[in-house]
């Protein structure tokens, strides 16, 4: 897709992203609430569109050719609520209808794990079931890609990484996927390229080891001073400490972006002496995603 | 998949959908006929409530209750206690206060329909004694064919309510409902054609309009005794275009609503005047005779007019091209009017 954008009335909801997935590829879109994240996979999807740029999916446009598009991929929204009274076979049973092609239905429900549930009505499913069947509609015609908006939002540490299991398993077969998420750890896990979004716009871009590269720094020291505003250690003191590629005031803690941990912590420890301040909370920890996203918007990518 | 394959699988849905919802099966099946039975027997056919007549006692009371007891329509209570008698008139419990004298004292309350039968079968009564004609004055015909009493008008009328309610609420509400969960999205991202959407709406009204007429007609029939005198097929004709223009109608209603309370709202708006307007209760050549082009361009009054002429006075629906044409009319615009306007997202 290129120079893409979204208006809701005066609300620029995306505002000229561009970028390109790779078959066989998972694209992992990242980003606070309110980021686009939403707005663009929707896009894609064919559901919305869009105001200014071109998307391109398979090859086609969605003026153009859209039921062969459809025919092509594999969507999961967010917050669809299937009916309840259904079950699993017979909601399953429905959405394959609708493609020329595709997979058996007893092979789809071992995929998403669900053979135990085969007969049961979607109202007795768990959270984690309900969104593994929802990727299980989205299976049925063997798609080339697969679309996920937010799949795990939501759901408990295991039932996420079952759901992980079923994507994980859908790459191995060769195909590719779009997938947004808030959560660090999915971005990671499941994604080969990531593009992290702020306002519409991406922000950045790359493999999830390159972007966390690009903050030139392996690992996070965060502290907070006893009893005294950490204002009372200047940006200056603390850039000019032996490792130390970027700071920040964070509330009451400083967060400094470091190579070389022990070292900067040696040199810190000195300066807090020499101050006569006192230390209190020191952690650090190797830099991820989260810290590339708050360096680079000096936001927390979830509230929660 | 093939297109018959697609509307088959939507159409299986909506038909397991209604079966699992129990109010649902209430509301089309089991409320009609409770609905016919109650209406059936309160206002049933042969039952003339006779004449309750206070008497006080005085000079010539023989005489009177003499002369009533020669109408079976009349029934006596001697009062001693004047005040007690026109206590029971107060409250009711009986219809008039008759006093005997020269000429004899009636005390009625002139706007109760029935006091006023008792004071015409009070005179009827003491009339030979006053003049002592015998001859009468017209001719009687007592009328007791089935096809003329209340329930035989009131029938067709439910039907063809029930076809309305059933239909429109049957596909507005379902369509409010996937909308609602956000399902109709998730259907958008799917190569589902749109028309099979409707259509299976359309299927699954026709499957439960087939039991529905069974089921109520076979009641009507069977135990309420309302003659069929038509054929089946302009029956059959008459009840599923009725069934598919309300289907569609519950499409347009439904094609913008975001919520249940919305489109509840908005089909009550609909039905409410049909159900007064359209001949369901008493027939609306009681209103003006002005409004009678206007409440036969709706819906439910064509309905309403081809069941009747096909049950009661057994026509065949080729003799009623004009409430034909009101319903297909209908049948049309609103379909088109439902597919134009859909709000898919």
């Amino acid at each position: 897709m290129r120079g893409l954008v979204k208006r809701y009335g005066d609300l620029v909801a995306v505002d000229g992203i561009d970028f390109e997935v790779r078959p066989g590829a998972c694209l992992g879109v990242l980003g606070p609430n309110g980021a686009g994240k939403t707005t663009t996979i929707e896009i894609l999807e064919g559901l919305k569109p869009p105001d200014g740029g071109s998307v391109e999916v398979l090859g086609r446009s969605w003026n153009e050719s859209p039921r062969e598009i459809q025919e092509r991929i594999g969507v999961q929204l967010q917050e669809t609520e299937f009916q309840d009274k259904l079950t699993v076979f017979e909601l399953l049973r429905m959405f394959r209808s609708f493609y020329l092609h595709g997979s058996d239905i007893e092979s789809v429900v071992r995929t998403i794990g669900l053979q135990e549930k085969r007969n049961a009505r979607v109202k007795t499913l768990s959270g984690g079931q309900k969104q593994r069947l929802s990727i299980g509609c989205a299976l049925l015609n063997e798609p080339e890609i697969l679309f996920l908006d937010e799949p795990t939002s939501g759901l408990d540490p295991q039932a996420r990484r079952r759901l992980w299991e079923v994507v994980e398993s859908f790459k191995s077969g060769g195909g590719t996927v779009v997938l947004t998420t808030h959560y660090m750890e999915e971005a990671e896990r499941l994604a080969d390229d990531l593009i992290i979004l702020d306002h519409g716009r991406v922000i950045a871009r790359g493999s999830p080891s390159a972007i966390v590269a690009s903050l030139g720094a392996e690992s996070v020291v965060r502290f907070a001073l006893a009893g005294t505003d950490i204002h009372e250690l200047a940006e200056d003191e603390l850039n000019a400490l032996q490792g130390v590629r970027s700071m920040r005031y964070e509330g009451a803690t400083i967060s400094l972006s470091v190579v070389d941990t022990p070292g900067v912590i040696a040199g810190l420890f000195d300066l807090i002496e020499r101050r006569g301040l006192v230390l209190e909370d020191l952690h650090t920890h190797r830099a991820t995603l989260e810290d590339v996203f708050v360096s680079l918007t000096g936001k927390q990518l979830r509230d929660d | 998949m093939t297109r018959l394959q697609e509307i088959r699988e939507l159409t299986r849905v909506r038909v397991l959908l209604f079966f699992r919802e129990p109010e649902a099966i209430f509301w089309v099946f089991v409320f009609p006929i409770v609905l016919a039975a109650v209406l059936g027997f309160a206002f049933r056919s042969g039952g003339i409530e006779p004449s309750t007549v206070a008497v006080v006692q005085g000079e010539g009371l023989a005489r009177l209750t003499e002369a009533f007891e020669q109408d079976e329509y009349l029934e006596v209570e001697i009062f001693e206690v004047r005040e007690e008698a026109f206590d029971k008139l107060r409250k009711a419990a009986v219809d008039l206060v008759i006093e005997p004298g020269d000429p004899p004292r009636v005390s009625f309350d002139p706007d109760r329909s029935e006091a006023a039968t008792a004071r015409l079968r009070v005179e009827r009564a003491l009339m030979p004694a006053a003049d002592g004609a015998t001859e009468p004055l017209v001719q009687l015909e007592p009328v007791t064919e089935t096809g003329s009493r209340y329930i035989d008008f009131l029938f067709p009328g439910l039907l063809g309510m029930n076809l309305m309610g059933t239909g429109m609420w049957g596909v507005g509400f379902a369509i409010a409902d996937v909308r609602r969960r956000k399902f109709l999205r998730r259907l958008m991202v799917t190569p589902m054609r749109r028309s099979s959407f409707f259509i299976s709406f359309i299927m699954s009204r026709l499957v439960f309009l087939v039991l529905e007429i069974v089921v109520l007609a076979g009641f009507g029939r069977w135990i309420l005794g309302v003659p069929f005198r038509g054929d089946v097929i302009s029956f059959m004709i008459v009840c599923v275009l009725g069934g598919v223009t309300f289907a569609g109608l519950g499409i347009l209603v439904a094609s913008r609503v975001r919520t249940i309370e919305g489109v509840s709202g908005l089909m009550n708006l609909v039905m409410m005047p049909m159900w007064l307007a359209s001949g369901v209760f008493f027939s609306y050549e009681k209103f003006p005779d002005v409004l009678h082009p206007v409440l036969r361009l709706l819906p439910l009054t064509a309905l309403n007019d081809s069941l009747r002429a096909v049950m009661i006075d057994g026509d065949s629906i080729l003799q009623h091209g004009s409430e034909f044409a009101v319903l297909a009319c209908w049948c049309a615009v609103t379909f088109l009017v439902a597919l134009k306007i859909f709000r898919w997202e």
